[in-house]
């Protein structure tokens, strides 16, 4: 590791921290309905939207109504983008005459997006119409992430209101998450990442002779600003296959950096948002210390892992960092930042390959993705998925203090127990089932590329990796029929099953009375608090995947001490 | 024939491990292993059911002289000994209840009873009485039902049920009108109603109480459960679906090992506990002569913030006495203790009691009251109480302002010298009492409060817990804020009527507060009830004890304060030993995931940080632990963590050190220790 390294990621979480509370002010003013600065320019644009479609923006919901509209909104974009690529072909912005794409992988893709997964079982370069990158990709890049905005504001309501049963419109708070907040982000960075060179335009695919003389495909298109909605929508589906290692999505030290700010940043502003609704922004404080020591804990592993490089390698005479897969750009940190900053939230962009990483660097985006990307998360998802965790806490230790538990002065009784642990079983079923079933049947093993524990790891991550939402992949894995179905199951799954139960969560604390804070009562922002959340994250999320971690990367990593490779 | 056998006196504490207790407990253990029963416990059901499925793979391998019958037997034995040390704590903590059930039970042995009607008094049995009948029990008769007194007054012996021997009084009309059956009249003879149908008394409810054959699991372990079953099915898919990942290993693992992982890291140590925690809390409740009438009061207790004490009986000693006698101006100081004296002879209150006690050790009054003085007694109207002595001369000692108004109407001008003595008296927290004889105000008597010991300091310990304490009572709010102030309480209610306390219960409550109160009259009932911890005296009337959850059988209001500490021992009995559980896994993992691919993976041996010896000692020892835990914290499971009041932060981070790091801490240091002896005697 060196300070350049280390300094790089400090200025980093300094940045994500400076903004965090003037963004969370701001995404405050707009979810509570209150001015802004865009209010003259917007303010009409969305009450056209609503007049057009209906929506009565005053009319509150309840969870099961609120439940219902995200679902029903999902499955409706869901069918218009397998409907779109499956008739790509017939349709403009087509320049390299791209086929329809087959039924199992569209299913598989359309599911990818609209769960806010962008797993990639396709090469976006050899597959992908322009139209289908824009009006399909792009827009679910902007509506999912809508979307999971939406429920975290859903839930912090659920969490913090004493009265009515409702927890908001969830039209409005999807119109409200697109306009205000991802649109004017986007076109303002999305101009800044074509300026720094990423491409912007209809035309075909160049093809150049370059000075060895081989012929080169220079891949065009609209980049730019598909490339900043995949980070800040935490989406993560690049437009390529190489993704953010891509010189077109990413040609530089600046862009990278701002790539993973944009990735943590909407999540590290909703834990703001959290405190600053519950009228004390040490609750949000408390989120974000817990996160950003997860964040550390992780970035520390990879980094470390990665810098002290192979052992085998050395052996043959090459000392420094496990460079392989990396780009030399941005070298050992700055892409064991990105591989960190990627799964601590449900982005899923890489600038690097982690099938490449050493064992332990690829162990860390693994339990980042087990725990359910919590570390600022994907925007909302983030959020939500760390109230569960605090919900879990409270009742855990809170009966310690020797009252029953509360959060933020509300009981927290049996049904708040019931949708707490229900979301938390989401997770260790999801990943641990099919890849169980996965390592066992053929049709699992048919297209795995590496034996041993390494190929467990593919298989592991595969899994965790569509569960989670997140989408990256370890590669190493190629699509087949079965991987298409059982990957696109689990995204579906596993976005819906954590946002049913979180929100039926936050109906039942919805409306519920809440007691006075005393000095007999048991704080959620204090250290002893922080350090406790962090205890049952790590104990009750992280432990139930041990030992298939411990199958996988952790006993690859004792193999290669040892000089075993796989 | 009546029933007129003595009657035993109920035993209050038994030892824990007492041996009849333990013995039946033992039993019992075994008795509880009924699947049916299992049932309601998910994670203990779970351990029998990899009981079974351990034997029946160890008896297969000594059908089949398969290679690790040892093993086998080792695990399912100890799985065995998990279930059988789960159900002994629950019979254990269940063991002092029963005892004193047993014990009431042959108190409600059938007697007989003298039913009243129209014209007539015949004999029936007590099982024949129904609500509204009137019976009649005189001196060494036990009464037969429970019920209100309607006439006469008596000494009753109540030790069946409170297990105090004093004999206490049960009067007519009052506040002490109430009682029960089983216990026993030592005097006169009184009439009661028949309050309660057979099968329905106090003593039944009693009986179902402490033997918790009513029991049912209160709100927050209901949630618990649920917490420990979702732990369990995400224990129980982790440790399933190793089985195909050791497949792909190519180590494929058998399935006593992994039922043996599998119990390891469910959370059977509070999985265990869980019943016997609250069986116990509700016990020491009953200890201390308490009777919860569910376990959802006991919790309750724990999460009060308002404290309402009555001042009388709870932060003062019942009688205020009289210390002074101070003349008005012109007034021989002689003169006006005799006032005091002749006014207060007559007078049965204690207050009036300790009026004559001061004239006398004053020495300055002597003599009786002439024949044919007339006591005119307190009443709430005339707020004033003395004699009118046969030669015409009217004493009075009173409310100063119902004195003076006395003195007015009687034509007189009382001069307003003793204003400020009035006013000193009652800032200082006393009660003044003016005295007059005819048309003037001879003086002024100082009755003071007499704080109970040690008060302040227990309001001390309840402000560090976070629990308010206001006191409520009758006295003018000047008075109220001076015993306040000396008592160390938080808040007054000063002139309180049923109304006023009821609209403060509801005010704490509006502002998001539980409160709780003690109360005895009928006139509490409703805010008994409408407190989220009431506490009704046994002396007191039937509609108080109805309304409120709890029955205090000494009739002693300082008790509520305990009430709401053993209400949090519960509760933090039960916190700590969860994170004590889940923490415990750490350590677990680490033990078995070596054990079992070491084989396939040898550098898996790094992750064995406790040296153990071999795999199966490494397993063995992890389920030993796990077991034995289970039995270690059985003392500390119905005794209660221990419970020191200060504030919440300060309680968390203590308990946080103790369970939570030691619960990661002590299985890595216990489960070496075993596998060290397992090694010594060669066991694996």
């Amino acid at each position: 590791m060196t300070a350049i390294g280390w300094l790089q990621a400090i200025i980093f979480f300094l940045v994500v921290l400076a903004l965090t509370k003037p963004l969370g002010l701001y995404m405050t003013r707009v979810f509570s309905g209150e001015r802004t600065w865009f209010s003259p320019v917007l303010v009409p644009v969305e009450r056209f939207i609503y007049r057009l479609s209906g929506v009565n923006p005053d009319e509150e919901m309840p969870w099961y109504g609120y439940a219902f509209c995200v679902l029903a909104f999902s499955l409706v974009s869901l069918v218009y983008l397998y409907v779109l690529l499956r008739t790509q072909k017939w349709l403009p912005l087509n320049p390299q005459h791209f086929d329809n794409m087959t039924p199992d992988l569209a299913w598989n893709t359309a599911v990818s997006f609209m769960t806010n997964t962008n797993w990639q079982f396709y090469s976006g370069e050899s597959t992908m119409s322009y139209l289908s990158q824009m009006a399909g990709l792009a827009w679910h890049n902007f509506v999912s992430a809508a979307a999971g905005i939406a429920v975290a504001l859903a839930v912090i309501r659920g969490v913090i209101r004493t009265s009515g049963k409702t927890l908001g419109n969830f039209w409005v708070d999807l119109t409200r998450a697109s306009l205000y907040i991802l649109l004017p982000a986007s076109i303002a960075v999305g101009l800044f990442l074509v300026s720094q060179g990423v491409p912007q335009n209809f035309a075909a695919y160049q093809t150049i002779h370059t000075l060895e003389g081989t012929a080169q495909t220079i891949t065009g298109g609209p980049i730019g600003s598909q490339e900043i909605i995949k980070e800040l929508g935490t989406n993560g589906g690049g437009f390529v296959n190489a993704n953010s290692a891509s010189p077109n999505e990413n040609p530089s030290p600046l862009t990278n950096f701002i790539e993973m700010l944009l990735i943590l940043v909407i999540g590290a502003a909703l834990t703001y948002v959290y405190g600053r609704m519950a009228k004390n922004t040490k609750q949000g404080w408390a989120l974000f210390s817990a996160m950003s020591i997860l964040f550390f804990v992780g970035f520390t592993v990879v980094y470390a892992a990665e810098a002290a490089g192979n052992p085998l390698v050395h052996q043959l005479g090459v000392a420094g960092a496990n460079l392989e897969g990396k780009e030399t750009r941005f070298g050992a940190a700055a892409s064991a930042l990105f591989a960190t900053v990627t799964t601590d939230t449900s982005c899923g962009a890489v600038n690097a390959a982690h099938d490449s990483f050493m064992a332990l660097g690829g162990l860390v985006p693994i339990v980042n993705m087990q725990l359910g990307e919590i570390v600022f998360g994907g925007v909302g998802s983030g959020l939500y998925g760390m109230i569960i965790f605090v919900v879990l806490t409270v009742f855990i230790a809170g009966l310690m203090v020797g009252r029953t538990p509360e959060l933020l002065g509300k009981k927290i009784e049996r049904r708040e127990v019931q949708f707490a642990i229900l979301a938390a079983l989401v997770t260790p079923i999801l990943v641990l089932v099919p890849t169980a079933v996965a390592a066992v049947t053929p049709a699992g093993l048919a297209t795995l590329n590496n034996a041993g524990p390494h190929g467990f790891s593919e298989i592991l991550y595969a899994f965790t990796s569509t569960n989670a939402n997140n989408g990256s992949a370890f590669a190493g894995l190629s699509p087949n029929l079965f991987y298409n179905i059982a990957t696109g199951l689990n995204m579906l799954f596993g976005r819906f099953l954590i946002i049913v139960p979180a929100l039926a969560l936050a109906g039942t604390l919805a409306g519920k009375k809440a007691v006075a804070e005393g000095a007999g009562t048991f704080t959620t922002y204090s250290p002893v608090f922080v350090a406790l959340l962090i205890g049952v994250i790590v104990i009750v999320g992280a432990l139930t995947f041990l030992p298939a971690d411990a199958l996988g990367p952790v006993v690859e990593h004792l193999l290669v001490n040892q000089g075993k490779t796989f | 024939m009546l029933s007129q056998r003595r009657l035993e006196r109920r035993p209050k504490a038994r030892s824990l491990w007492d041996r009849t207790i333990v013995t039946r407990a033992v039993g019992d253990s075994f008795k509880k292993l009924d699947p049916r029963w299992m049932m309601r416990n998910p994670v203990m059901f779970i351990v029998e059911v990899g009981a079974v499925v351990t034997t029946f793979f160890f008896l297969r391998d000594v059908i089949s002289h398969g290679g690790s019958a040892g093993f086998d037997f080792a695990i399912s034995a100890w799985l065995w000994f998990t279930v059988l040390f789960a159900n002994f704590a629950e019979a254990v903590a269940e063991g002092r209840g029963k005892a004193q059930a047993d014990f009431l039970r042959r108190t409600k042995s059938d007697t007989m009873a003298r039913r009243v009607s129209a014209n007539a008094i015949e004999t029936v049995p007590s099982s024949d009485l129904r609500k509204g009948d009137i019976v009649e029990v005189s001196a060494n008769e036990v009464i037969p039902g429970d019920g209100d007194v309607v006439s006469g007054a008596a000494m009753v012996d109540e030790s069946a049920i409170t297990g105090e021997s004093a004999p206490v009084v049960r009067e007519a009309g009052g506040d002490r009108s109430s009682v029960t059956g089983g216990t026993r009249v030592l005097s006169d003879t009184i009439r009661i109603s028949i309050t309660a149908n057979p099968g329905e008394t106090f003593l039944d409810r009693m009986i179902g109480l402490v033997e918790g054959a009513a029991r049912q699991k209160t709100p927050n372990e209901i949630a618990l459960s649920i917490l420990l079953s979702g732990l369990t099915i995400i224990f129980l898919i982790a440790v399933a679906t190793l089985l195909p990942y050791s497949i792909y290993a190519g180590t494929r693992q058998t399935l006593p090992v992994l039922i043996a992982l599998l119990v390891c890291l469910i959370p059977t140590t509070i999985g265990g506990l869980l019943s016997a925690i609250g069986i116990a809390g509700m016990d020491r409740v009953m200890q201390r002569n308490v009777l919860a009438m569910s376990g959802r009061a006991v919790e309750a207790a724990g999460d009060v913030d308002t404290l309402l004490l009555d001042k009388t009986g709870t932060i003062t000693l019942g009688n205020r006495q009289a210390t002074e006698v101070i003349p008005a101006a012109g007034v021989d100081g002689g003169e006006a203790m005799h006032v005091a004296y002749l006014s207060s002879l007559p007078d049965e209150t204690p207050e009036g009691r300790s009026i004559v006690l001061l004239a006398d050790a004053s020495g300055q009054v002597d003599g009786k009251l002439p024949e044919g003085s007339q006591f005119v007694p307190f009443s709430a109207y005339t707020r004033m109480s003395g004699v009118d002595l046969p030669d015409g001369t009217k004493v009075r000692k009173g409310a100063p302002d119902a004195v003076l108004a006395w003195v007015r109407e009687a034509g007189g001008t009382p001069s307003t010298d003793l204003s400020a003595q009035v006013e000193r008296i009652a800032r200082a927290g006393g009660t003044p009492l003016l005295l007059a004889k005819n048309q003037t105000v001879v003086g002024v008597i100082y009755l003071k409060d007499i704080l109970k010991p040690n008060m302040r300091d227990r309001f001390d310990r309840l402000r560090a817990m976070g629990i308010r304490t206001v006191m409520i009572t009758g006295d003018n709010p000047l008075t109220a804020a001076a015993i306040a102030g000396e008592a160390g309480v938080d808040d007054f209610l000063a002139e309180a009527t049923p109304e006023a306390k009821m609209a403060l219960i509801k005010r704490e409550q509006n502002s998001g507060r539980l409160v709780a109160m003690t109360g005895d009259g009928t006139n509490d009932a409703p805010a008994l009830a409408q407190a989220d911890v009431g506490v009704a005296m046994n002396s007191g009337t039937q509609a108080a004890k109805e309304a409120a959850n709890m029955v205090d059988l000494d009739s002693d209001p300082t008790k509520l304060i305990e009430i709401v500490e053993i209400g949090k021992q519960l509760l933090m009995t039960r916190g700590s030993l969860t994170t004590f559980s889940i923490a415990n896994d750490v350590a677990k993992y680490f033990a078995i995931l070596p054990a079992m691919f070491t084989v396939a993976y040898p550098a898996m041996s790094a992750l064995n940080i406790m040296r153990l010896s071999t795999p199966q000692s490494a397993i063995l020892s992890a389920v030993i632990f796990n077991a034995l835990i289970i039995i270690a914290l059985i003392p500390l499971a119905l005794r209660g963590v221990k419970y020191v009041p200060k504030g919440a932060n300060a309680v968390l981070r203590e308990n946080v050190l103790i369970y939570g790091l030691g619960g990661i801490v002590v299985p890595f240091i216990g489960i070496k220790l075993i596998d060290l002896l397992l090694a010594a005697l060669h066991l694996t």
